[in-house]
């Protein structure tokens, strides 16, 4: 009885956290978009966190597009062969690639790649009293230091997304087309005659988007709030990950149900 | 130019502040003693406007800091250089970089304008020769004098200094104890200075407050405060480093053989 009673108590307490640290995300949140527009007075600041966030992450994403598109390549020719429709590798591999994978798997690899960064980053700063002395000459951190991060973030993400479903297409060309001798007027035609601009295309760039968001407002956030020791900057940037991931696919799902269900 | 008016401050059930007042003349060196823990930092917190007091008053320069709006706090942060007790440079630009920071943040002047005077700003501190090294590759000490020398970049009228002397060597610590009492007379500033180190401190303070267990325990010059220690135990045992005294007294009150579950400790 009193196990039961300790579970319960403890799934209530679980609850409890979990409401509260949403609470005072959606709190900080709010005082980061106060801060967003004026952040553009400095906009090197941010391009700076493109180039941090993004053109760091290059590599790991077009190596991960590469791969992704070489596996999506072989599995279609092997399951479209059966129906002798080997022809519409193309606008599978494409389609797969711009509605999900791109988006998806991008925004997971950017979360441990570059918002684990982005997360430790901030929580350095906090624990060596950087922050508390940019407030104290006058510079408000949230212009300074939160602001740009959080843009470069979202930013990064959809381009990033992007390049990653075009290198994963040229992938699904080499295996299917040059290896697998698929026809290559075929495959290209394909996408082109069935891949739609605003549906698949717009869809997947408003996911990652969205994804990108997400991943910048968790990653500033768990370093803002990090406890300043050693452990707390690890739990920060473990929560970082995983918050990210979690959220991404959760929310990936509730986007694709409302773009693609019906 | 800074005015405690019975402030109150506490941090969860911890009282960390008990109705203090304190003053702080202008142009003086006023150091502030206490025991680890007894919230010398917060109290820069406090004027700095990082914090605010549960109730009572802090007053810079006619101005209540926790009242002040954005703006007006921001403004008279510009008048306040502070000293981080490990410096907190950013680490990611040199330390020309660092003391150019602030200049670049509050003013439009020229490139080659803020050059000389960060140039000017590291002669003071002895560090021109540091410009281009990042805070990585600095020691203890100079990196305290490199964060000096940003903090005095905007000509700040008040200084605030938190533990500047921890962890430092004899020589780094005779080295600082000159800068501060130095930059305090010739620019004229009112400094403020948090340390436990007792006689390095009083050395140089024209004025000295000992906060202990949330309240002033003696203030006044050094020789009025080492005066003062004949009313006030828990002063005399601080002041000469006392094992035994009034401010641990505390930690003895319950017997080790209650906290270990033995029942017979009453």
């Amino acid at each position: 009885m009193k196990a039961l009673l300790n579970a319960i108590a403890r799934l209530g307490r679980l609850f409890l956290d979990g409401a509260q640290h949403a609470g005072s995300m959606a709190l900080f949140a709010v005082e980061l978009a106060w801060v967003l527009i004026p952040t553009w007075s400095r906009p090197r600041d941010i391009f700076q966190q493109i180039y941090a966030a993004g053109v760091l992450s290059l590599v790991i994403i077009l190596v991960a597009g590469g791969f992704v598109g070489l596996v999506l390549g072989l599995q279609g020719y092997n399951i479209l062969s059966n129906f002798n429709a080997s022809e519409s590798l193309g606008v599978m591999v494409a389609l797969s690639l711009v509605r999900e994978l791109g988006p998806v798997v991008a925004a997971l690899l950017f979360a441990g790649r570059a918002g684990s960064a982005i997360t430790a980053e901030i929580a350095l700063m906090k624990t060596t009293e950087q922050l508390a002395a940019l407030e104290m000459m006058a510079v408000d951190p949230m212009r300074r230091v939160i602001g740009p991060r959080f843009w470069g973030a979202m930013i990064a993400v959809p381009l990033l997304a992007a390049m990653f479903s075009l290198v994963g297409i040229v992938g699904g060309y080499l295996i299917g087309v040059v290896v697998l001798g698929v026809d290559q007027a075929s495959y290209w035609g394909q996408i082109r005659e069935q891949m739609e601009a605003w549906d698949d295309v717009g869809g997947g760039a408003i996911k990652s988007l969205a994804f990108g968001a997400v991943i910048a407002l968790i990653s500033v956030y768990e370093g803002y709030r990090a406890e300043p020791t050693a452990s707390g900057m690890a739990r920060a940037t473990t929560q970082t990950v995983v918050l990210s991931s979690l959220a991404v696919l959760g929310l990936d799902f509730v986007m694709t149900a409302f773009m693609f269900g019906a | 130019m800074i005015e405690l008016d019975g402030v109150h401050f506490s941090r969860g059930a911890q009282v960390i502040f008990d109705g203090v007042d304190m003053h702080f003349g202008r142009g003086e060196v006023t150091v502030v003693l206490g025991p680890s823990g007894t919230g010398k930092t917060t109290l820069l917190r406090l004027i700095g406007g990082q914090v605010r007091p549960a109730s009572g008053r802090v007053m810079v320069d006619g101005i209540e800091v926790a009242r002040a709006r954005r703006k007006a706090l921001y403004a008279l942060r510009r008048r306040m250089g502070v000293l981080f007790q490990n410096g907190a440079l950013f680490t990611d630009l040199t330390v020309g970089e660092n003391v150019a920071f602030p200049l670049r943040a509050h003013s439009r002047l020229d490139e080659a304008l803020i050059r000389r005077i960060v140039l000017f700003k590291l002669e003071a501190v002895g560090l021109r020769s540091a410009r281009d090294k990042y805070p990585a590759a600095l020691s203890g000490g100079m990196a305290r004098r490199a964060a000096l020398a940003r903090a005095m970049a905007l000509d700040p009228e008040i200084m605030l200094y938190d533990e500047p002397f921890a962890g430092q060597d004899p020589v780094s610590m005779g080295v600082l104890l000159r800068l501060i009492r130095r930059l305090n007379d010739a620019l004229g500033l009112t400094s403020i200075v948090v340390t436990h180190d007792v006689k390095e401190a009083m050395s140089i303070a024209d004025r000295v407050i000992v906060i202990a267990g949330g309240r002033v325990i003696g203030q006044g010059t050094p020789e009025e405060v080492r005066a003062q220690r004949e009313q006030e135990p828990a002063l005399a045992q601080f002041l000469d480093g006392a094992a035994d005294g009034p401010l641990n007294a505390a930690e003895d009150e319950s017997p080790l053989s209650a906290d270990l579950g033995l029942g017979g400790g009453q």
